[in-house]
């Protein structure tokens, strides 16, 4: 069999479609035993990110009632589920499919599965508390980790990459990227561009295999939906979760004041309209839930797939999803 | 020539880097969750074989290289250049030291070589996988050596040296794998 006649069949095999059941099957009763409450919101939706980094894929849907209009497959659960936690619902997850446009790779499918949830009352580092113990047990059938490490994101800069994330001029840290062992064209790059650069080529590489890292305190400027730190504004309480190399979750204490959240929002419109990018609407009822009042809750978003990929000790999400993007 | 972006390199594509063709032998999608997505290329330069690593942004472009790989008869050299050519249009190239980089000294006049040809000129030439040779200089074998013995240098009438096993005497044909260097099996004649 050649070319599509032989794209019929799933890339995962039987073993990984039984360990994703099973890793459900543990992740469900995890948050049971939490009292954390599962619920499902709409993977279509009128209002998406914003998120410069990040591209919606989108429909246009027509049924009565609703003419040609333009909707969103989600990205993350994450303006939805905070609709649900403004309206009352208390500590919430959600396990779902996420769609990223422009993201294929190894560790990427345009479409895969996230885990995400929200701990009402909770600061951020309980939350980054519980996101290793998640990761310690759902691994736990097939690998022991060594206890979770927790490390700030300027610490792990200055130690891995000499660089002092606030600090630093954006010639220093075009020289560094310009010198790596890939050198990247830095031409375009704002400075939290290169500073992901940094990061991934000289911090990550660097986690070690058998635990969870958690990251914290990302520089304000890639704050994203997190709170600014109230004891420190160049900080930010957004932690990234990781075993090894591979990044697994990223969580925030999450961002409540609705003006601030405009404000974000606007300026990520404004960069986006700047480099000719497609121009989501501002969520509005995102925003009215924020002002209603979003109860202070601290929220993460983990990859499943990549977390079932670590149980299985597997090279690529293909091994992981029935059918990746290619074969969909 | 075409312009790639970062949606269609893939491995095996010939494209241009700091104007010499390279060929990508891998490449790696990363992107943070919330951050800039690159792509890491690994390219080997066909003219001198090195391997390079880049790093890409989105709308970067990589310009391609009009590169080919063609089955050509070896006709002669002049000892400065080799002359090949296409059997099917007579075209004729001619591919110097650099481009044989140590074939010339397992091919013979009529060996269809595989030629990468870089803008119509020959920048990489491979000689058959398996050649028979006659070997033309090596010691004589001691008496009552068997063929599971030792072995020793045998030179070849295109120039390369060889172990061959002992009871190979000069004049004799021997197959050789072209890629190793290594002796295979006494030749057919």
């Amino acid at each position: 069999m050649t070319g599509d006649a032989a794209k019929w069949r799933p890339t995962a095999g039987l073993t990984a479609l039984n360990r994703r059941a099973a890793m459900l099957a543990r992740l469900r009763a995890f948050f049971a035993e939490r009292d954390v409450l599962e619920v499902e919101t709409p993977l279509l939706s009128a209002e998406t990110t914003l998120d410069l980094h990040l591209e919606p894929l989108s429909s246009t849907v027509d049924a009565p009632g609703i003419d040609g209009r333009r909707m969103y497959l989600q990205t993350s659960p994450e303006l939805a589920m905070k609709r649900m936690l403004a309206a009352g619902s208390g500590s919430i997850y959600q396990v779902c499919k996420a769609f990223r446009g422009g993201e294929r790779g190894r560790w990427h499918n345009p479409e895969f599965t996230i885990l995400e949830w929200y701990r009402v009352g909770w600061d951020v580092h309980r939350l980054m508390r519980e996101v290793a113990a998640l990761i310690e047990t759902l691994l736990g059938g097939s690998r022991r980790l060594e206890p979770a490490t927790y490390v700030s994101y300027a610490d792990l800069m200055r130690r891995h990459a000499g660089i002092d994330p606030q600090e630093a001029s954006i010639q220093a840290l075009r020289r560094a990227v310009a010198d790596g062992p890939s050198p990247v064209d830095t031409s375009g790059l704002d400075r939290d561009d290169l500073l992901s650069r940094l990061f991934g080529e000289r911090v990550e590489p660097e986690f070690a295999p058998d635990r969870v890292t958690v990251v914290f305190d990302y520089p304000a400027s890639q704050a994203a939906m997190a709170q600014l730190n109230a004891s420190d504004p160049h900080t930010a309480e957004r932690f990234e979760a990781y075993v090894g190399d591979i990044e697994l979750a990223n969580g925030y204490g999450e961002l409540r004041d609705p003006a601030e959240q405009r404000q974000r929002m606007e300026r990520d419109l404004a960069s986006r309209r700047g480099t000719g990018r497609p121009l989501p609407p501002v969520p509005s009822r995102f925003l009215a839930a924020l002002e209603s009042g979003l109860p202070p809750c601290a929220g993460v978003a983990l990859g499943f797939d990549r977390l079932l990929g670590l149980d299985l000790e597997a090279g690529s999400i293909d091994e992981l999803i029935s059918f990746p993007i290619e074969r969909a | 020539m075409a312009s790639y972006n970062m949606n269609q390199v893939r491995t095996g594509l010939k494209v241009l880097e700091n104007g010499e063709p390279n060929v990508i032998i891998s490449c790696a999608f990363i992107k943070p969750g919330k951050g800039q997505a690159f792509t890491r290329v690994k390219m080997r330069n066909l003219l001198n074989g090195r391997v390079n690593e880049k790093t890409y942004k989105p709308g970067d472009l990589l310009e391609g290289a009009d590169v080919i790989e063609t089955s050509m008869q070896y006709l002669y050299t002049d000892g400065e250049h080799w002359f090949f050519m296409n059997p099917d249009t007579y075209d004729q190239v001619e591919a110097d030291a650099a481009a044989l980089g140590g074939t010339e000294q397992w091919i013979k006049e009529e060996d269809i070589c595989s030629v990468t040809l870089w803008n119509g000129h020959p920048i990489l030439v491979a000689a058959p996988n398996f050649v028979t040779r006659e070997v033309v200089e090596t010691d004589p074998g001691l008496k009552g050596d068997t063929s599971s013995g030792g072995s020793k240098p045998a030179k070849l009438e295109t120039g390369a040296v060889v172990k061959v096993p002992l009871f190979i005497q000069t004049g004799e044909s021997i197959r050789v794998d072209t890629r190793t260097g290594e002796y295979v099996s006494r030749g057919k004649t």
